[in-house]
């Protein structure tokens, strides 16, 4: 068991590196660089830089040197002493725009996630076991659909109706108030009364499809001779399917961690755009447009190690509750 | 005493009437169990026997309202008298109500074919059986667990205590069952239900699995309803047959007169079938005795398979002479389908050799041989496989999967090759109008004749059966077998006949060879070895057997084998789990 | 062990149905996924001819036109005088007095008839030839018909949408395509080889997986330089889409060669002599296609909803390009909406696609292998 965590601890790092890489080449991808970008933009406003402002630009953020050099430095700084680069756009380091925004996503996507379990799985189960009934019919036919909405429709809708029933801005996670205060309790539970809406939003399709699986596990499970044995000792129905097949259609259920929690962020920055939240997407966004590459890069691979570590987590919690991983 | 016999005879444990179960298709209701009545008294032993289809494991399931939706049952009664003198209609019973959940487990217990799979693989072995105590006995979670360490020790688990909070799949096979048993005896039901409880297991597992039964049905005073196919089995340790077949009981009474004065034409053949396999077959008998100084067709010297540290097949050596029958008998995880396998060049042996003798005399080593070298004794070397779903290609027509030997290798094709595939059917007693259909079409036996067909297409020289009438029905196993046989003298075949089943190998083989964890520990004439065989681990094997005569009940001569290297072989715990089969 | 799908056939016709034919019959039973087949049919036959089916030319502006509300098309004309014949009434354009906001009633005098392969704009069939046919058109051009309404600029939702199904039903199509390439050759690789290659391969994949696509592709997709032709934008896209996409496609199709290796027709075929070319494209692909067809066909419905929202973050297809992804960010602005709801319309599109495109691919993976049941 601890043979199997370090192993699988230990592949992180590899996976982490070739992640950092595959953002810094991401972000490096766009022809140009971000004082080409700049001084187009100059240009738009009828201003002229001239050649030797443009070098020594580049010269002051290191876009001269290679792109291995340029790599390796960057990630000696994040290594070293957490600096992820400069931000061109904002003129200031990017690890202090980025941590709050991260923490928000994380958030964000965490409760989520959670919101997606607590009704996916009793919805799943009561499907499998009452399969065809209308309820099931009724459920299928629910997660068809929110398999089949983009979710920023869905957030574009509710803004609609927010908007034009209630005459409400349902944007942000914050009150107006609180925006930029500091931390308070006060401050948390208007993040809590803002969170619902995007947390809504980005349940419905992650639920929807989680009912499939979860149906499809415990159809899977049923008709295994083991619930069999617990009919025929006597159990009761409800207390048989929570105590075996459910317990035993969990363990799936665990690993789909690993690839919901990427849905679910990639699908949370497309609703924090049209919902304008304080998140990491719309900086994102923004950054990319502007070619502001070490903001850009900072949260690529930020996002993206999320993830990993979301694969990690589950990877682990499967081990721990399945015998069969633990034992072999 | 004489008063005993005054008291009106006592009412039977459970009595079965004109039972009806179906099952709802498309096609209409399909009735599994038809009309069906039986008794069981207290104490006895009630044997179900039938193959596949038969309907014997929805009776099983019937008595307990335990029949996989959408099966239900229909019409009739199951009374079951308890004795507190209390008399219930279980078929009554609504299958979710408390009153029918309050008698499984406790009056009444089921033990299942796969132990493996008939216990949860994510809860320990202990877990499931408390849970049973503290449902129907409502014992505290300590009593519980001191009495499910008592019940293991009872199914002679060792070292019960460390035992109880392992897993299933940390079992071996039979100890699996082992736990079964003890969880279906928790609460000391009156009757015990096994549906086809040793099926899965090796054949000395199953004879320790039966006696186990035995034991503690008599300590208990408790009922038995045995479900099998097995004839053996049923001779063994039933008082009453109820033979079945299609959902209807085709004969019924005490087991005597079921063996020796069956009659039902279904029981004469169900019996005929069995004892076929008790002799050597009718067609050998007329057969001249084979030329034994003729040069082997097929030497294999010193062969070794290992995968990792598993050593499959460890330095074993064997000859096979032109037009013999050679079987190979052992349990599972001998090694025998290794050998078949390794011989076939489906894997590359680890060492040793393969001397195969060509017609023309030239002797090729088909260990070391590949590509176009390998193709050709590939021609010449056929092999019949012991799934007939499996090996059938779902997606080609019986035409395709017969001719496609003959078309790749560039032999035959067109007309040539729908003649020559029609012919082949026609040769294994295959009507050659079928050749368009799918194998989905066939049944079991039809397939394998299928594949047989597809194995003699190139004019082999030597054919590898593995398992090839294991999957198969007793009634149909022997036409099989004869099959093979009609071919082996039309074609001058020479048959590697691997199975578990030493009734196949006595009617078959000319020759037999024992393997034991990856050895041959014994290989002689096959009368002398399936009658009087020298190596201890035959003896234990043949002795496990269950003859199919219940006038031939002596337990007494059976014994374990017991390896002298290791002596604890049987009774240990294994690591990982390896299923029986 | 005789499969359920087969009892409801006679059993003579069932003993010579092919692979293909059983699972047509398993699909048929489901009547939600026959429905989609039919939907998605007509989708893809909108895809393949748009001219035909849009009833004006959807570039074509029209400054009257700005935000004009869908029209309803009438069966019976009461108003002047009682005659049956699909018609719709052109509306008025009036303002609000005091707001100045745009008031547009129906103007029940004058009735435009509307013609049922009739003449209109001109468009290209195939890039083979021109044509004016259409399936509705309008009798009046002057007082063109707004089925859908009409966008900031006053074009025609309609036929915008319609326009729009072509290069998102298509992307989704092209996609899926070059993610299969990609995932059979690395997929088949690695379940075929096995061993050390496998190994590797799989850490890819999974490492693959674990990314969240969209950062993955908003970045990929900046790189793209605005001013690239339509074309070219398009198959960068499908490419970036495919880059992620390949993986799921990989791990399916590795599943199923692993589990087919050890299938017994498998190794009875070897024994046969037959070549390995011929074991993997006679005897694993066959088995095969049907899981491979299904997945595929969930594919697409992923890759058109990527497809939409990249678009409509602004950092896929660029206008003039019309796709269903470019019409929706016409809706991004919450004030343009709650002036014209009608906007959302193309993205009833891609819900009624993507649902479809589902729900077909559950009913093929449910009638995938009509032999183990």
């Amino acid at each position: 068991m601890l043979k199997f965590i370090a192993k699988r601890l230990l592949w992180m790092i590899p996976s982490l590196f070739a992640v950092s890489f595959l953002a810094f080449v991401l972000i490096q991808l766009p022809p140009g660089d971000y004082v080409t970008t700049y001084i187009a933009t100059l240009a738009a406003s009828n201003e002229v830089i001239d050649q030797n402002t443009a070098a020594s630009l580049r010269e002051r953020f290191g876009l001269g040197d290679p792109m291995l050099v340029q790599y390796v430095k960057w990630m000696w700084g994040i290594l070293s002493r957490g600096d992820f680069g400069i931000s061109f756009e904002w003129q200031q380091p990017v690890s202090g725009l980025i941590w709050e925004r991260m923490a928000l996503t994380l958030v964000l996507a965490v409760a989520s996630l959670l919101a997606t379990w607590a009704i996916a799985l009793p919805i799943g189960v009561y499907s499998a076991v009452r399969k065809y009934s209308v309820g099931d019919y009724l459920f299928t036919a629910f997660s068809f659909f929110g398999l089949s909405v983009p979710s920023f429709l869905l957030a574009l809708l509710l803004m609609y109706v927010a908007a034009v029933e209630f005459g409400q801005d349902v944007g942000g996670l914050f009150s107006p108030e609180y925006e930029t205060a500091s931390w308070s309790i006060a401050k948390m539970l208007d993040l809590l009364g803002h969170l619902w809406l995007p947390v809504a939003i980005l349940a419905v399709s992650s639920t929807a499809s989680l009912i499939r699986v979860m149906r499809a596990n415990m159809l899977d499970e049923l008709p295994k001779p083991y619930v069999t044995t617990a009919r025929a000792k006597g159990l009761s129905e409800f207390r048989l399917l929570t105590k075996y097949p459910m317990r035993i259609a969990l363990n799936p259920f665990i690993s789909t961690i690993a690839w919901l929690l990427p849905n679910l962020i990639s699908g949370s920055v497309v609703v924090a755009i049209v919902l304008n939240l304080p998140t990491a997407a719309p900086l994102l966004l923004q950054s990319l447009m502007a070619q502001d590459m070490y903001l850009a890069g900072a949260f690529v691979l930020l996002i993206c190690a999320l993830t990993l570590i979301g694969s990690l987590i589950s990877d682990i919690l499967l081990a721990l509750v399945d015998p069969r991983i633990r034992l072999e | 005493m004489s008063d005993i016999h005054t008291i009106s005879p006592r009412k039977p444990l459970l009595e079965v009437r004109n039972l009806v179960t179906q099952f709802p298709l498309r096609t209409g209701l399909f009735k599994a169990v038809n009309d069906l009545s039986f008794s069981i008294e207290q104490g006895k032993t009630l044997c179900v026997v039938g193959e596949s289809g038969s309907g014997k494991s929805v009776t099983a399931r019937s008595i307990l309202q335990i029949v996989d939706s959408p099966g239900e049952i229909a019409s009739g009664s199951i009374i079951l008298n308890t004795a507190d003198g209390k008399s219930v209609d279980l078929a009554k019973l609504h299958p979710r109500s408390k009153a029918i959940r309050d008698i499984r487990g406790r009056d009444i217990a089921m033990i299942f074919q796969e132990p493996m799979s008939s216990l949860s693989p994510v809860h320990t072995v202990g877990d499931q059986i408390t849970e049973v105590l503290r449902l129907h006995m409502k014992m505290t979670k300590q009593q519980a667990r001191d009495e499910a360490i008592n019940l293991l020790r009872q199914v002679e688990i060792p070292n019960p205590e460390q035992a109880i909070d392992r897993y299933a799949f940390q079992y071996s096979g039979g100890m699996r069952q082992r736990a079964m048993i003890a969880m279906a005896l928790a609460c000391k039901p009156q009757l015990l239900i096994a549906d086809e409880p040793t099926t899965a297991l090796d054949v000395t597992t199953q004879a320790e699995i039966l006696d186990l039964i035995a034991r503690l049905q008599k300590s208990f005073g408790m009922a038995v309803l045995f479900i099998t196919h097995d004839m053996g089995v049923v001779a063994q340790i039933a008082d009453d047959v109820l033979v079945m077949h299609h959902g209807v009981a085709k004969e019924y009474g005490p087991v005597e007169q079921i063996f020796h004065a069956p009659q039902d034409p279904y029981t004469k053949m169900l019996i005929g079938s069995v004892l076929k396999l008790e002799q050597k077959a009718e067609i050998r008998l007329a057969r001249p005795p084979l030329d034994t100084t003729a040069k082997p067709i097929l030497e294999v010297r010193n062969l070794s398979q290992h995968f990792g540290t598993l050593k499959a097949l460890d330095d074993v050596s064997i000859s096979l002479l032109p037009g013999e029958t050679l079987g190979i008998v052992g349990e599972s995880g001998s090694g025998k389908t290794t050998m078949g396998r390794a011989i076939m060049r489906l894997y590359d042996p680890t060492g040793g050799e393969m001397l195969y003798r060509k017609a023309d005399g030239s002797v090729v080593d088909l260990a070391k041989i590949g590509g176009t070298a390998l193709k050709e004794a590939r021609r010449e070397l056929r092999m019949v496989f012991q799934d007939p779903f499996g090996s059938l290609n779902p997606r080609m027509t019986v035409a395709q999967v017969i001719g496609e030997p003959l078309l790749v290798n560039g032999i035959m094709r067109g007309k040539e090759l729908d003649e020559r595939v029609c012919q082949l059917m026609e040769q294994v007693g295959l009507d050659p109008r079928g050749r368009e259909r799918y194998p989905h079409a066939f049944s079991g036996g039809q397939r394998q004749r299928i594949g047989i067909a597809r194995a003699i297409t190139l004019k082999p020289r030597i054919i590898v059966a593995d398992e090839a009438t294991s999957a198969l029905d007793v009634s149909v196993r022997f036409q099989v077998l004869d099959l093979l046989m009609k071919l082996q003298d039309e074609l001058q075949l020479a048959y590697i006949f691997i199975s578990h089943d030493i009734g196949v190998i006595r009617y078959m083989c000319d020759r037999v060879g024992v393997m034991y964890r990856g050895k041959l520990v014994e290989v002689g004439e096959a009368e002398k070895v399936c009658n009087a065989p020298d190596h201890p681990y035959t003896q234990a094997l043949l002795s496990a057997i269950p003859r199919p005569d219940p006038r031939d009940r002596d337990r007494s001569r059976r014994f374990r084998y017991v390896e002298p290297a290791t002596p604890l072989i049987q009774s240990t715990l294994v690591k990982n789990g390896s299923s029986a089969r | 062990m005789v499969d359920i799908a087969i009892t409801n056939v006679q059993p003579d016709r069932a003993a010579v149905a092919s692979q293909w034919q059983l699972i047509w019959w398993a699909f048929k039973r489901h009547r939600l996924a026959m429905i989609s087949l039919f939907v998605t049919i007509a989708l893809y036959l909108v895809a393949l001819i748009p001219g035909f089916f849009a009833i004006n030319d959807p570039t074509l502006q029209n400054a009257r036109a700005t935000f004009h509300p869908p029209q309803r098309v009438h069966l019976i004309d009461t108003a002047n005088g009682f005659s049956l014949g699909l018609h719709y009434y052109p509306l008025k354009l009036t303002r609000d007095p005091e707001t100045l906001a745009a008031i547009f009633t129906e103007d029940t005098s004058r009735k435009i008839p509307i013609a049922l392969f009739g003449r209109g704009y001109e468009y290209s069939v195939f890039g083979l030839f021109n044509t004016t046919v259409h399936l509705v058109a309008s009798t009046d051009p002057s007082r063109p018909l707004f089925l859908f309404g009409a966008d900031r600029l006053g074009r025609d939702v309609f036929s915008r949408v319609v326009q729009g199904a072509q290069i998102s039903l298509s992307i989704g199509l092209v996609g899926v395509f070059i993610s299969l390439l990609l995932g059979v050759v690395l997929g088949g690789i690695s379940g075929y080889y096995g061993g050390r290659i496998d190994f590797v391969m799989q850490r890819v994949i999974d490492f693959v997986l674990s990314l969240p696509t969209i950062p993955i592709w908003l970045a990929m997709a900046a790189a793209l330089p605005q001013g690239w032709p339509a074309t070219m934008q398009y198959m960068m896209i499908t490419i970036i889409l495919s880059l992620t996409g390949w993986a799921q496609l990989a791990r399916v199709v590795r599943g199923r060669f692993l589990s087919l290796r050890t299938e017994e027709f498998v190794a009875a075929a070897r024994l046969d002599g037959v070549s390995e070319g011929r074991i993997i494209f006679r005897h694993m692909l066959p088995s095969f296609s049907s899981h491979i067809i299904a997945s595929v066909t969930l594919a697409v419905p992923a890759m058109i909803l990527a497809e939409t929202s990249l678009s409509f973050l602004g950092l896929g297809l660029q206008p003039p390009t019309i796709s269903w992804g470019v019409l929706l960010r016409e809706a991004q602005n919450i004030r343009s909406i709650a002036t014209a709801p009608w906007l959302f319309l193309p993205g009833i599109a891609v819900v009624i696609a993507v649902m479809a495109l589902n729900l077909l691919g559950d009913g093929l993976r449910d009638a995938a292998d009509p032999y183990n049941k």
